[in-house]
């Protein structure tokens, strides 16, 4: 999702002259077009995410429309407590990038594992979380912060996944892929390719899901979780993320602060992020129940099992 | 030092009146919230007595005045400071500082940009610098020439984010920014030397690329020299360590970390007031 990235951003800076990319010094191969074009809005801040923080925030306050772009670790992790203090205590206006959500740099090892990034970012004040979905609603997204006031985090994920089906992308409400009435999907990140192929093989089996793609974590879009409990049969999340603080977490407190009753209810995360092995995102999707096949399993058993006691409530 | 340099407002006299009252006002603000760092706000009364007594141009009627030289206090602690010098330069009226460290009160212990002409909420150390950094390139981009001063403590400089910043406003040749150390030669448990050595610290500015000079941080004239020639540097961020003492102005806070926590009470309120008259 890099290059929709860069050039949404492209597009944006040419129209907008206080557009201003700061990069922690990495970006080979795709930052340069950037920035030989707009060399008085590009900056290289060096390997160091703290200062590269706060002269974002410092920039932003003197009109500056600021993105900081690193791997989610270096950029959201590293310089978390100026990213709570500069950026989000002055509501400054400054789009922190990380790239390579979930497992997406799966064979560099944990420190390139971005799986809590998500839950971080979401705790903070004011901080819109955007995970985009695929390569279109990335460069829609990207479009949209661009024009957005104050903080935000853009996770984007490294190999670009394959598009699914085109809606119109809008900040803070959820993207409905495809409808069903059996149970809901909702993916945040580009897992939402797993999460299709995954109703593909279930619609094969005669269940029908409704898709979601809740990319935008934060603020998180309340009525597409009310839709999904009220009128499916109930709400699978689904991360490329720890199981704690994000999607699962966030859908979960919807549900308990609006008193829903989704008839089944289930959180698929990575339950152990810490496990120091290496592998291709596939291979460590696969391994930590995240692919297609995998997830069309789990809402089988969970069909079969809510439907069981469901029977035995008749 | 040549005295067409010196800014029209701000005779020493006036400027000595003004360190006092920012001393008296501060030492009232922490005594009667019962709060800590009176010794870290004594140490760097005369530079905010220099800055704020004329120096820095600034607009108490309009306190976002985008012409303004901006300011941050990095060592955020010495928050009642700051706030008495924006009352003493007008920014607000003396009263308001009773508010200080109370209940629903903007004027947080620690410094907070929801008071008027507060550039920048600090209290972590480490964040005054880079931030001020991000403000001098915006204003070097933008050819603008208000300065960016950022106040620091020496302490404060065992925080790795500041020589990150150093190295990029050396490297950028950042010359709208100005930081002062505030090098009283404490930090919260004991000296700086016998925590993380800092000396010889301004060999450690030059080598990063920047203009260094060192005055006493309680002599005005000086410390007015010193910045007037800073503000004229090219091509080179500016540096001053400003060597001070840690609860100048009252005898028994004068050196001593003791002061970096305890509030003046009772007698000890009342001897430090008769000092400070
Ligand atoms: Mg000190």
């Amino acid at each position: 999702m890099r290059k929709p990235f860069v050039e949404t951003l492209e597009n944006a800076a040419e129209q907008n002259p206080d557009i201003f990319l700061i990069t922690g010094d990495l970006g080979f191969g795709v930052l340069e077009p950037f920035a030989r074009r707009f060399p008085r809005q590009f900056l290289n801040a060096g390997i160091a995410e703290q200062s590269m923080t706060a002269l974002a925030a410092g920039l932003a306050r003197e009109g500056r429309v600021v993105f900081t772009y690193s791997i989610a670790n270096f950029s959201a992790l590293r310089p978390l407590e100026f990213v709570r203090n500069d950026i989000c205590g002055h509501q400054a206006n400054v789009k922190i990038v990380g790239l390579g959500g979930g497992f997406s740099y799966g064979a560099l090892g944990f420190s390139h594992h971005a799986t809590e990034d998500l839950a971080v970012m979401s705790a903070l004040p004011g901080m819109t979380v955007i995970a985009p979905g695929d390569d279109y609603e990335a460069r829609e997204l990207t479009r949209l912060l661009a024009a957005h006031s104050g903080p935000a985090y853009l996770r984007l994920d490294c190999p670009s996944a394959p598009a699914c089906a085109r809606t119109e992308v809008a900040l803070g409400r959820a993207s409905q892929l495809r409808d069903g009435r059996d149970v809901t999907l909702v993916a945040t990140g580009a897992i939402l390719s797993e999460c299709w192929t995954a109703s593909e093989l279930l619609s094969d089996r005669g269940i029908e899901c409704r898709v979601l793609s809740m990319h935008t974590l934060a603020p998180i879009d309340r009525a597409a979780i009310r839709g999904a409990a009220e009128q499916t049969g109930g709400i699978i999340t689904v991360e490329e993320h720890s199981s704690k603080g994000g999607l699962g977490t966030a859908a979960a407190e919807v549900i308990a602060d609006e008193d829903l009753r989704p008839q089944s209810f289930l959180r698929l995360g990575i339950r152990n992020p810490a496990e120091c092995v290496s592998g291709c995102q596939d291979f460590l999707r696969r391994r930590h129940g995240l692919d297609s096949a995998s997830i069309a399993g789990r809402v089988e058993n969970l069909l079969r099992t809510t439907g069981r006691a469901r029977e035995r409530a008749l | 030092m040549s005295a067409g340099v010196l800014p029209a407002v701000g005779a020493d006299r006036e400027i000595a009146v003004f360190a006092r009252e920012i001393r008296r006002r501060a030492l009232r603000m922490t005594s009667r919230a019962r709060s800590s760092h009176i010794g870290s706000a004594f140490s760097c009364a005369d530079i905010l007595a220099v800055l704020y007594g004329g120096l820095l141009r600034v607009r108490p009627q309009e306190p976002g005045w985008s012409g303004r030289d901006r300011f941050i206090l990095s060592k955020g602690h010495a928050a009642s400071a700051l706030y008495a010098a924006l009352s003493r330069r007008g920014f607000f009226p003396s009263e308001a500082l009773e508010a200080y460290s109370g209940d629903g009160s903007i004027f947080c212990g620690h410094a907070s940009s929801a008071v008027p002409g507060v550039d920048w909420s600090t209290g972590s150390l480490g964040h005054g610098l880079p931030v001020a950094c991000g403000m001098a390139l915006a204003a070097q981009l933008d050819h603008r020439d208000h300065r960016v001063v950022a106040l620091l403590s020496d302490g404060e400089l065992d925080e790795g984010s500041n020589w990150e910043a150093i190295l990029f406003a050396g490297h950028h040749r950042l010359d709208r920014l100005t930081v002062i150390v505030d090098c009283n030669g404490l930090q919260s448990l004991a000296a700086t030397e016998e925590t993380l050595r800092l000396e010889p610290l301004a060999a450690k500015w030059q080598g990063f690329g920047w203009w260094v000079a060192e005055c006493d941080g309680h002599d005005h004239a000086s410390l007015r020299s010193v910045l007037e020639t800073a503000r004229h540097q090219s091509g080179k961020p500016s540096c001053i360590l400003a060597r001070t003492v840690k609860g100048r102005g009252v005898d028994f806070m004068e050196n001593s970390v003791l002061w970096h926590y305890r509030s003046a009470q009772g007698a000890e309120l009342d001897s430090a007031m008769t000092q400070l008259e």
